[in-house]
């Protein structure tokens, strides 16, 4: 029992963040929050693809000597890959938020939808009278 | 240089090339904008054809980018299948394209159309890629830069909520993305490759492992949210209903399927049939969910008073469509599914059109101001009722063809219980499409005086009627998709996509 | 805009070297650690370093919306430019063995260079953009 803890606690580690991350997406209602939550998200899955990477006494794979065990260079380049589009995405969020922020006054889920709410039924009566 | 060989590439590196060049462009002349959109894309869909010509006379062919020989580069895998998507998805950027000049005019701000056209292209390139990559890691990339224009896509829109619509995709699909790139990383942690053609070779010494069964189900989930299937389709109807009409139409005719061609080439190609039966019990799970949704899709179309939100929920009946016809796992069936990604394609696309085109005139998108649309908009009205009729299944429509398929393979694998669920929903269809034929042709207000004629402008109305024509034509001569997606579901079902 | 002076002065001294050191990043992408996007985002920085402290006038005035725009197009056509440089010359999209530097060798290795290049003005302009797009108070 101990040994399938202890032994595999990068996937642990990796997976908690992962339920922590999602768990904030979830249940928090700033959207600020949510993005936060949503980069630590994608954060725990970029540490289980680097903790797939290590080889047993590898250094960083840079060859200047290509006698010692290096590490498997695929993975990190995968998530290079990876932390741009989460970058990305970040930034094209935030900028959805200060949009948000300037219609709306706030950044609270639920304040966003009453506003949205009062904002459709009162087009709707003026469109009765 | 022999270009017919760079061919394939070019498909996705044209409109790529294209989208830092279309705002420079436009800083000279906004017209210019548009016709660099249009060139790019319009040179895909030609080239597109004729890979699909090539793919039908002499078999798959692969392009290695970088001449980097696979399982070490990216490959670039076309066989009958992608090739037909990849067709059916240029079809619709050419159309949309044409349609977007006029309707982008009137919906988006003056200084923003040069930026709007570049990541409209770069939108259809990410759905390009994803169709044309053949390595499973590159899918994920091209999968995040198709989301990420799509967000901003949808972000364009003109009413305030637009930009609400787009978060809550944007936290929907980065978790889709994510599961799905966490599901890649189990497949490379048991294989060690991430190339399709490689994984499909040595997924099958590690079937019994659990990493995996994990590996698979995050991918589907991820992919079930990109597809919106019943459960997880929240994002859907609010995305549809907030983008300007041009993206409604390339979104609802392209995306979703694109998503559904991905999880067929996961769920049979990559893994082997066999891998579904004796591993877990995915496509009875699919089976039941995609019934439901497609009768959930329906019921909550028929309760909509907003066209759009009620195309958005049928769309989420019609995806259904395509699990059903995965899961049932016969070659009948699935090339039913194959040829609805081709026939939704035209007909969710013809239906936003006409929105669209509505939406030009009169300003409006409540289902009751369809109300004499028949006089006021008799072109619209008409293409608008040949595309209802289709997604009904009435014959000589493409929609018949394919829920014919989706019926005969039922009965084929006597998955009997499907049978009545696809009769229940056709039905339901009539209903929310009956409503609105009746409202243009039959009902007139007491009050009302003469209805002046006010067509849409020819930009709008054109595609429109050249799309409800390919879906008389194809309902008609079906035998040509029907051949194409008959000879690529065979190739699925048997494993033999790959020679 | 930052009015204490120490803050301003350093700023002043530390920028040539942050954009050099930007610059070495960028061209040694292909033989060790870093690269086009570490190198662009360092280079974004000190232009973001500059609009923090000497205030974002003075930052519109070196680098322009409009050569901003351009360079955020730039980067990508160097990219796709040396891809299809690669076709004309008879390899696959993005092969830069073919490039005419001699060997294959040499091809690959400047190619990379070619491309880091690309990746690190885009990432650099996009970087700016972002931030003065985030940073605007008051359009629409």
């Amino acid at each position: 029992m101990i040994e399938f803890i202890a032994g595999k606690y990068n996937f642990w580690i990796a997976i908690i963040l992962m339920m922590i991350g999602f768990y904030g997406v979830i249940a928090k209602g700033n959207l600020v929050k949510k993005i936060i939550s949503m980069n630590i998200f994608q954060t725990a899955v970029f540490l289980f693809y680097i903790s797939i990477a290590v080889v047993d006494g590898g250094t960083a794979p840079v060859l200047w000597d290509k006698n010692v065990p290096f590490d498997n260079p695929l993975p990190h380049v995968l998530i290079l890959t990876a932390i741009v589009v989460s970058v990305a995405t970040t930034a094209v969020a935030l900028a959805l938020i200060i949009r948000i922020y300037k219609d709306y006054g706030t950044i609270e889920e639920d304040h966003i939808r009453e506003i949205h709410t009062k904002r459709v039924t009162e087009a709707r009566k003026n469109e009765l009278c | 240089m022999n270009f017919v060989e760079h061919l394939h590439v070019l498909i996705v590196a044209i409109p790529l090339l294209a989208v830092p060049i279309i705002p420079l462009v436009g800083r000279l002349r906004l017209d210019f904008s548009w016709y660099f959109t249009f060139l790019a894309l319009s040179l895909s869909f030609f080239m597109s054809l004729n890979l699909l010509m090539n793919v039908w006379g002499s078999g798959p062919v692969s392009y290695f980018l970088g001449g980097w020989r696979p399982p070490w580069g990216i490959e670039f895998h076309f066989d009958l299948l992608n090739s037909f998507v990849m067709v059916v998805t240029t079809f619709i950027a050419f159309v949309s394209v044409i349609y977007a000049k006029q309707s982008v005019a009137n919906e988006i701000s003056y200084d923003k159309i040069p930026a709007f056209y570049a990541v409209f292209v770069l939108f259809f390139v990410g759905l390009f890629g994803m169709i044309a990559t053949g390595d499973i890691f590159n899918l994920y990339v091209f999968l995040e830069i198709t989301s990420l224009a799509g967000y901003a896509l949808i972000a364009a829109g003109k009413r305030r909520y637009a930009k609400m619509a787009s978060f809550n995709y944007l936290i929907l699909g980065t978790i889709a993305a994510t599961f799905i790139v966490l599901g890649i990383g189990y497949l490379y942690m048991a294989t060690g490759t991430l190339n399709m053609k490689d994984l499909a070779e040595r997924l099958p010494e590690v079937y019994e492992s659990r990493v995996v069964f994990t590996g698979l189900a995050f991918i589907i989930v991820g992919l079930l949210i990109k597809m919106a299937v019943f459960p997880l389709h929240l994002w859907l109807p609010d995305a549809y209903k907030y983008s300007p009409s041009v993206v409604s139409a390339a979104m609802a005719a392209t995306s979703t399927k694109v998503a559904a061609y991905v999880m067929m080439r996961i769920l049979f190609s990559i893994f082997k049939i066999e891998f579904n039966v004796i591993g877990i019990p995915i496509t009875e799970l699919f089976i039941y969910i995609s019934s439901i949704g497609i009768i959930v899709g329906s019921v909550l179309a028929i309760s909509q008073t907003n066209i759009k939100l009620m195309l958005a929920y049928s769309s989420i009946g019609q995806i259904g469509y395509i699990v059903l016809a995965a899961a049932m796992m016969n070659p009948v069936a699935l090339s039913g599914g194959i040829i609805h990604i081709l026939n939704h394609a035209l007909m969710k696309g013809g239906l936003f059109f006409v929105v669209g085109a509505v939406a030009y005139k009169l300003g409006t998108e409540k289902i009751s101001d369809f109300r004499g649309l028949g006089k006021r908009m008799p072109l619209s009205a008409f293409a608008f009722t040949i595309f209802s009729m289709s997604i009904v299944g009435v014959p000589l429509t493409v929609g018949f063809v394919s829920k014919w398929y989706l019926v005969t393979g039922a009965v084929a694998s006597a998955h009997w219980y499907v049978i009545p669920v696809i009769l229940l929903s056709s039905l339901l269809t009539a209903i929310y499409f009956g409503r609105i034929i009746n409202l243009m042709y039959f009902s007139k207000k007491p009050d009302e005086g003469e209805i002046i004629r006010n067509e849409a402008p020819f930009g709008l109305v054109a595609p429109t009627l050249a799309v409800a024509g390919l879906c008389i034509f194809f309902g008609i001569a079906a035998s040509v998709p029907i051949e194409i997606a008959a000879k690529a579901a065979d190739a699925l079902i048997g494993g033999g996509l790959w020679k | 805009m930052n009015e204490n002076v120490i803050i301003r002065t350093v700023t002043q001294i530390m920028l040539p070297f942050i954009q050099i050191f930007g610059l070495y990043v960028i061209a040694h992408g292909e033989v060790g650690p870093g690269g086009g996007f570490q190198g662009g985002v360092i280079l974004g920085a000190s232009v973001i370093l500059i609009s923090l402290v000497l205030g974002k006038k003075e930052a519109r005035k070196r680098l322009s919306m409009k050569w901003n725009d351009v360079f955020n197009s730039t980067g990508v056509l160097v990219y796709a430019g040396i891809g299809f440089i690669c076709l004309f010359l008879g390899g696959s999209f993005l092969e830069y063995g073919v490039l005419p530097f001699g060997s294959a060798e040499k091809g690959n290795h400047l190619g990379m260079v070619g491309i880091e290049i690309g990746v690190g003005i885009t990432v650099a302009a996009v970087m700016t953009t972002i931030f003065f797009e985030a940073s605007e108070k008051d359009d629409d």
